[in-house]
């Protein structure tokens, strides 16, 4: 269940990204790319355009071209994941879970989402409401949401930062494992988190805002924090965090 | 809410009801006033078996009237909001006639309904219906453009139609704010009623109220008074069970703005 079957791996370059707030480009000719099956992390100080980079992927706002390497377009095609859960209170968690096929006027396939709760560790709990589990529990569940639309492109915004450090640790592992294969987009502001689950990593900073020259971690997520490498190139990057804030302020 | 405290909610009222017969009554024996200005309490409580019958059919009236004005004005109020949700144009056309139509006091267009429509229940229920309709119009029109907006988000990436995300998502969303606006209504919902009552009827708890009045039977008014008392906080209590029980994801996940503690 983990690779998927259906899932043929995109890749998505962006061009003449641009987006004014108040008057003030917050990037502008920006050109970016997201390597098809890698995991592609954004790291910058806040109020960079981290997020609303990501948001002008998903088309929710801004201007740019987003293509996709099969030359289809990516709404439809990408899975969507905030820092908040963003579980509907009424619904139950397999309500939940099946939540993209309601709105698509689709039959929900339940089975499969029992499989992906018992995936991410949620077996049993998929008649209770989300107020009755704990943040992590429902962190859990909109990961499993996420899988369960199943689609070959996923957006992550902060997605474990509300969560505390053992549990986020624990939803990396599960992450990388479950979105292999995938085309992900992550937007953290934890430079571990970055190198945990990373293929490439960039830091965003300036006004309007660059990208800087991807950095490459060696190995395949999840890495272990306790690798030297891993603790050698999590210095770099908070000192390049440090001049991007500069940068930025 | 209950539990809390030692005492039970349900005992509380009554010591508070205690509480309050026994000032009235200390009143009564202070002053001096007579039977007609402000009878005593043991008068009304007499005047309310005596009249028990009378008391109890008119009390059926106002209470169809209030019932009947509360599932309209709820349908309507509901229907509005969805449309002006739905709408932007309808929104800014009628937006502005709802305020002024909130302007205009409902009493004073009480003599008109019962000229239009008659001293029958309709009048009423027309009354209770145009008190009704605007807490719940403007609460749930608050609650659809209020839709968290991370959940916008999520349901653009699902290919949400607009139809389905307000169905599945914004409707579902406002229904906290539609029951506290119900809440609301259902506590003024009386009002219309009684008003419309007083303006011109031949029967219902006002009627009985003014007739008792001109005739100088006081106790009796008391007595019609305490009843829809007893009516409105019943109803009140009856409507905020329903929507708990409606609605149990409310207290859950902490998304309640109840106007009772």
């Amino acid at each position: 269940m983990t690779a998927d079957h259906s899932i043929r791996p995109i890749s998505i370059s962006v061009h003449a990204a641009r987006l004014s707030y108040a008057g003030a480009a917050l990037f502008d000719a920006l050109d970016f790319a997201l390597p098809a099956g890698q995991t592609t992390c954004l790291l910058g100080p806040s109020g960079v355009g981290k997020t609303s980079l990501l948001r002008l992927v998903a088309g929710l706002e801004g201007a740019g071209a987003v293509v996709c390497s099969d030359g289809g377009k990516l709404p439809g095609r990408y899975a969507w994941m905030a820092q908040q859960d963003l579980l509907l209170p009424w619904l139950t968690v397999t309500g939940n879970l099946m939540l993209g096929a309601r709105l698509r006027g689709e039959r929900p396939d339940r089975a499969r989402a029992d499989g992906l709760l018992q995936l991410v560790g949620l077996a049993g709990r998929g008649d209770d409401r989300p107020a009755s589990l704990s943040g992590g529990m429902r962190q859990r569940a909109a990961l499993a949401r996420t899988l369960m639309e199943d689609r070959p492109v996923v957006l992550m915004d902060e997605p474990f930062s509300a969560l505390d450090a053992i549990t986020r640790y624990q939803l990396q592992d599960a992450a990388a494992e479950l979105l292999a294969g995938r085309t992900v987009m992550l937007v953290t502001h934890d430079p571990l988190e970055a190198l945990r689950l990373g293929h490439r990593i960039h830091v965003m900073a300036g006004r309007p805002a660059r990208l800087d020259e991807a950095l490459e971690p060696a190995g395949h997520p999840p890495r272990d924090p306790r690798d030297p490498a891993i603790l050698a190139l999590q210095a770099e990057l908070l000192t390049r965090l440090v001049s991007a804030k500069a940068a930025t302020a | 809410m209950s539990g809390r405290a030692g005492i039970p909610a349900p005992l509380r009222g009554l010591i508070v009801a205690a509480g309050l017969a026994a000032a009235w009554q200390a009143v009564v024996w202070l002053t001096g006033a007579p039977h007609y200005i402000l009878p005593a309490p043991g008068t009304v409580l007499e005047a309310l078996v005596e009249n028990a019958a009378l008391l109890a059919e008119n009390t059926g009236t106002t209470a169809a009237e209030i019932l009947l004005g509360l599932a309209l004005g709820t349908l309507l109020g509901g229907a509005s909001a969805l449309v002006m949700d739905y709408a932007r144009t309808v929104r800014r056309w009628l937006m502005p006639v709802l305020v002024v139509s909130q302007a205009v006091p409902v009493f004073a267009l009480a003599p008109l309904l019962v000229l239009w429509l008659g001293f029958g229940i309709a009048s009423k229920v027309a009354m209770a219906t145009l008190i009704i309709y605007f807490p719940v119009t403007a609460a749930f029109l608050d609650g659809l453009r209020r839709t968290e907006p991370g959940w916008t988000d999520l349901a653009h990436s699902m290919d949400a139609t607009r139809w389905s995300a307000l169905r599945h998502i914004r409707m579902p969303a406002a229904l906290p704010s539609f029951a506290s606006g119900l809440r609301v209504a259902t506590a003024v919902a009386p009002i219309g009623a009684v008003v419309g009552e007083w303006v011109g009827s031949s029967s219902g708890l006002g009627y009985l109220m003014l007739n008792a009045n001109s005739r100088g039977q006081t106790d009796l008014m008391f007595a019609a008074l305490a009843v829809l008392a007893v009516l409105a906080v019943a109803l009140y209590f009856t409507v905020d069970r329903l929507l708990v029980r409606a609605l149990p994801w409310i207290a859950e996940s902490g998304a309640e703005h109840r106007i009772n503690a």
